[in-house]
């Protein structure tokens, strides 16, 4: 697995290269920030027609992570969908590639604040999942142990001998982990940013995603 | 001027201070005297807003004393918002303005009333506009003016130009024929190398073993320019020139990233003769009056001699008498560049390559522009889109496909249907499905591309002092505690708040240097090749003794390079290995043998990082440098996955940037709608990534691909060049950086590679951080 392994209140996880989060016991794939569908609702916004294709292409990469890991049981973190118009606007194609993602899997949708009620695709829908030692939400909330979250986007820069690179990354300490956003059209926010550097301990690490995983202090 | 005034079209060129924004005005004056108008009669169009100003108070002078009841304003981005609304309800006899000014005008639904009755327009410096987009957008603005008013009459003012045919091409309605005057362009100007007791150094660009010869000139002349080519070396030239001011002359800093209000404050000083030096870039070069400037000195090799030439046409505006510049080299290679440029001024010889077919973003941006003020048929557009010179050679076809980009965005995917950004009225018009939308477009007026910037503020307790900005990823490289230099003084870095870059005053630290990006020169083929001759002679009596010395001492360590053989040097150097390749080919050529190097390098495991292109040379750093030419320049290598490599690489996604910016795909990085930490924004480079995947014969891409070929050269050339030196390439290993290579380590404009080199040095830092905090529990997991 092209990942880099480290642990939260006992559960080993993998941190992939993509973006995704892998929990081997589980066979769970996690992924946060989806944001599906974010193209339509800029157009339908009255703003600029980006090139169509991110919806097509976040599932390509999650379809990928899907049969690398075979995972039985998804969670999304939030934010799958950019909002509820962008979720009822999927094409038909995409509808059915995302049912088919979903066969013979437990799935799970996280609301998050972009997607808050339930979307009208099957599966489940949970304001948060607990699955001992870990529980699955949204947006991280300060105090919080073995919670697994996204909303931040987060994204670290180290700098290099030549420059400095800047890309999208975990968050992880002994309390949390943060995931990168895994939409295709998204922004990120840097480590440095007092929210994030206020939720995490002082040994927090940031794990850079890309090619292959970079862990590093997490940057503040 | 005047028996021409019912011309379609002349360009006037003469020198400055010859008149000719004043023979350009002639006609307005006198039709304006003799009958009575209401209305717009004359629109001024400068590339400078202060050029707008200035023209305003000049011109108001000899009207008053005319005893004329002339009606004249400007407008720019600065005129406040309530004279601008009055501006188009009624409008004065002449208005100064600039092209992006006049975009928005256009872009009004009210535009043909407050055009009505339009008779002349005057396009100033004309020839700077010719060089860049801004002027393709001014054309286009022109031909809907015309067809409001189809008597309108053009003139064009430019300085000395070398092919004064293709500025009237521009200038004109195609095919209308435009007359050219030429005005006597006044003696040759007086221009030699400063000369100093101490030598120039070996490498670097702060020219600082000059100064107190600069000085002594400053002290002999009324008031002197310093031109610097980037900003960074304005600034670190300022800083010295201060140091060793012990007279306490009267010394300002002007450039494109100081605060507004600064540079405003050393202009009044300088119209009103308060200054006896101004350390300054090109910020300074059109603009405002020159009046008393009686010296003219360019630190730094003039990469360009046609900008030389007009830079120092502006100093003296006697205009019997010759301007008087001097150049001063930063370093020994400078020295020989100079002695190029000199001759090359001598001999008349001005640089400059055609510019090519009118760029289709801008076209896009017009279309869009246009759709703003109302219904627009697309035969007619297309007419006046034909009728601007630069497209006269559009087909119908890559109208409609730039037509077709703005309505729907032009994806093989139909995905916007319902969201359509023009749509055709019942009467087949193109039209804004949501008027709405003209606020955001006419927000995104413009073809200047900005960089990200930041703005840098002493810190104090409410909001500091503004002293000017910074790139972003400049300020991205800045840890609490580094200095650099800004407005002439030395900063600590202490955080960034707020998209602000906090700082304090350090006084007499060492500062770490500001890379301000700046402007990088264009290239000139003619100087390489008279310098590549210079390097041909025995000996160089024509060159002072040390530089004849220095070219020697290349000779002994390593070689110089010659017609029809291929130079490339290897060393060490910081840490790094660096490979130099001499082909005085040019920039453009350079740039694009520097891609294709880094191609080949990147697949034979040298992890290149990334490359540098002069006019001479590139020079690319990595892990590894090669040690036999041959599998480097293999052409069928070199061939195979080059569409792949050339399009991943950052020239493309910073062409791609600029244009889909124009375009109005992407909506300008406005402070406004800046937020901190933008989460809610993402790079432009995901969008590149995404079209070439998925939809990569895009017009947007097709766009880019040609942007991008105006600075660089067909592969096919390169390829001509590498069979010419087939065989006859010396590669050749050095202990360390050679007299010719120093001075490439200081060029802007660096092209990052992202290969494998990158991959490794990431991995490196990150196992060092780790090492260091004694973190690390975790492990990379290896590949399944």
């Amino acid at each position: 697995m092209n990942g880099y392994k480290f642990s939260l209140a006992g559960a080993s996880l993998c941190a992939l290269a993509s973006g995704a989060l892998w929990w081997p016991d589980k066979q769970l794939l996690c992924v946060s920030d989806l944001h599906l569908g974010k193209s339509e609702r800029i157009a339908r916004n009255g703003g600029a027609a980006l090139p169509p294709y991110d919806t097509r292409d976040t599932l390509n990469r999650l379809a990928a992570d899907l049969s690398l890991t075979n995972a039985s049981v998804v969670v999304c973190l939030g934010d799958s969908f950019d909002d509820l118009g962008a979720a009822r606007a999927l094409p038909e194609a995409e509808r059915l590639w995302i049912a088919r993602l979903q066969a013979g899997r437990r799935w799970v949708w996280i609301e998050g604040n972009h997607d808050p009620g339930p979307a009208d695709i099957n599966s489940t829908h949970l304001a948060e999942l607990p699955l001992a030692p870990l529980s699955f939400r949204h947006i991280a909330r300060e105090g919080a142990s073995g919670e697994v979250s996204g909303h931040y986007h987060p994204k670290a820069t180290i700098r290099t001998p030549a420059r400095a690179i800047s890309r999208p990354a975990f968050l992880a300490d002994s309390n949390r982990v943060i995931l990168p956003s895994f939409g295709t059209y998204t922004g990120g926010l840097r480590s440095h940013e007092n929210v994030l550097a206020r939720l995490m301990r002082p040994e927090a690490i940031a794990i850079l995603t890309g090619r292959k995983p970079h862990a590093v202090p997490m940057p503040r | 001027m005047l028996e021409r005034a019912d011309k379609p079209a002349t360009l006037l060129i003469a020198p400055t201070g010859g008149g000719k924004t004043m023979a350009g005005f002639l006609p307005t004056l006198v039709d304006l005297s003799a009958n009575a108008h209401a209305g717009l009669h004359t629109l001024y169009i400068s590339p400078l807003k202060a050029l707008a100003a200035d023209i305003k108070r000049n011109l108001r002078t000899p009207v008053d004393e005319m005893g004329l009841s002339i009606r004249i304003e400007d407008r720019t981005g600065d005129t406040p918002a309530s004279r601008k609304k009055r501006q188009r309800a009624d409008p004065p006899h002449i208005l100064l303005t600039t092209p992006e000014s006049l975009a928005l005008l256009i872009s009004y639904e009210d535009a043909p009333r407050m055009f009505a009755g339009l008779k002349r327009v005057v396009v100033d410096e004309i020839h700077a506009l010719a060089e860049s987009k801004r002027g393709d957008q001014l054309m286009l603005a022109l031909a809907r003016l015309q067809t409001l008013c189809p008597d309108l009459r053009r003139v064009g003012l430019s300085a000395t130009v070398e092919d004064p045919a293709a500025i009237a091409g521009l200038l004109a309605r195609h095919p209308d024929m435009c007359e050219i005057l030429q005005a006597d362009p006044g003696p040759d100007p007086d221009i030699s190398m400063l000369q100093t007791t101490e030598l120039p150094p070996w490498s670097g660009g702060g020219a600082a073993y000059a100064i107190p010869a600069v000085l002594e000139q400053i002290r002999q002349h009324r008031t002197t320019l310093i031109f610097h080519n980037t900003r960074a070396q304005a600034e670190i030239f300022f800083r010295n020139l201060w140091l060793a001011n012990e007279d306490g002359l009267p010394i300002g800093i002007h450039h494109g990233s100081l605060d507004r209000q600064q540079r405003e404050r050393v202009e009044a000083a300088m119209v009103r003769g308060d200054l006896r030096a101004i350390v300054c870039t090109g910020s300074l070069d059109l603009g405002i009056d020159w009046g008393d400037v009686d010296l003219v000195v360019q630190i730094g090799a003039p990469k360009n001699v046609k900008r030389l030439v007009q830079r120092i046409g502006r100093a003296n505006h006697r205009y019997n008498t010759p301007s008087k510049a001097l150049l001063v080299p930063a370093n020994r290679f400078e020295v020989v560049e100079c002695v190029a440029a000199l001759e090359a001024v001598r001999a008349h010889d001005l640089d400059g390559e055609p510019r090519g077919p009118g760029p289709r973003d801008v076209l896009c941006q017009h279309i869009l522009v246009t759709a703003c003020a109302g219904p627009f048929a697309a035969d007619t557009l297309y007419d006046e889109v034909v009728s601007v010179g630069a497209y006269a050679d559009l087909s119908r076809a890559e109208f409609d496909d730039c037509l077709d980009f703005c309505a729907t965005g032009g994806y093989a995917l139909r995905a916007y249907d319902r969201w359509q950004r023009l749509l055709r009225n019942p009467e087949g018009h193109w039209q804004l499905r949501d008027p709405r939308a003209a606020q955001r477009i006419r927000m995104n007026i413009g073809t200047i591309q900005d960089t990200d910037t930041l703005k840098v503020r002493l810190r104090h307790s409410r909001g500091g002092k503004p002293l000017g900005e910074v790139e972003e990823s400049f300020a991205a490289t800045l840890s609490p505690g580094d200095t650099f230099l800004i407005a002439g003084q030395v900063v600590r870095f202490e955080n960034l708040r707020d998209l602000v870059v906090e700082v304090t005053r350090r006084s007499g630290r060492k500062p770490k240097i500001a890379t301000f990006t700046g402007s990088k020169f264009a290239t000139s083929t003619q100087l390489s090749a008279r310098i590549l001759d210079l390097f041909d002679q025995k000996d160089w009596p024509q060159l002072p003794g040390h530089i004849a010395q220095w070219l020697a001492l290349q000779r002994r360590v390593s070689r110089l390079p010659q017609r029809g053989r291929l130079l490339i040097e290897c060393f060490s150097h910081d840490g790094r290995e660096h490979t130099c390749v001499y082909g005085f080919a040019g920039r453009n050529a350079q740039q694009t043998l520097g891609l294709l190097l880094t191609k080949r390098m990147e697949e034979m495991g040298l992890d290149p990082l990334g490359f540098v292109a002069t006019d001479y040379a590139t020079l690319i750093w990595g892990l590894e440098t090669p040690t036999d030419p041959d599998p480097l320049f293999d052409i069928k290598a070199l061939r195979a996955g080059l569409e792949t490599w050339l399009a991943g690489n950052a020239v493309m996604k910073r062409t791609f940037r600029a244009s889909a910016t124009i375009a109005g795909l992407i909506e300008r990085n406005l402070p406004s709608n800046r937020k901190t930490g933008r989460q809610a924004t993402f790079s432009s480079d995901i969008l590149y990534d995404t079209l070439m995947k998925y939809d990569p014969e895009h017009l947007l891409l097709e766009i880019t691909r040609t942007e991008a070929m105006r600075g660089l050269v067909d592969f096919r050339r390169i390829e001509e060049m590498i069979e010419r030196v087939r065989g006859r390439v010396d590669l050749v290993r050095l202990s360390q950086v050679t007299p010719l290579a120093a001075p490439l380590f200081l060029e802007v404009g660096k092209v990052p590679v992202y290969g494998a080199g990158e991959e490794r040095l990431l991995a490196e830092a990150a196992e060092r951080l780790m090492q260091t905090t004694g973190l690390g529990k975790g492990k990379p997991a290896g590949r399944a």
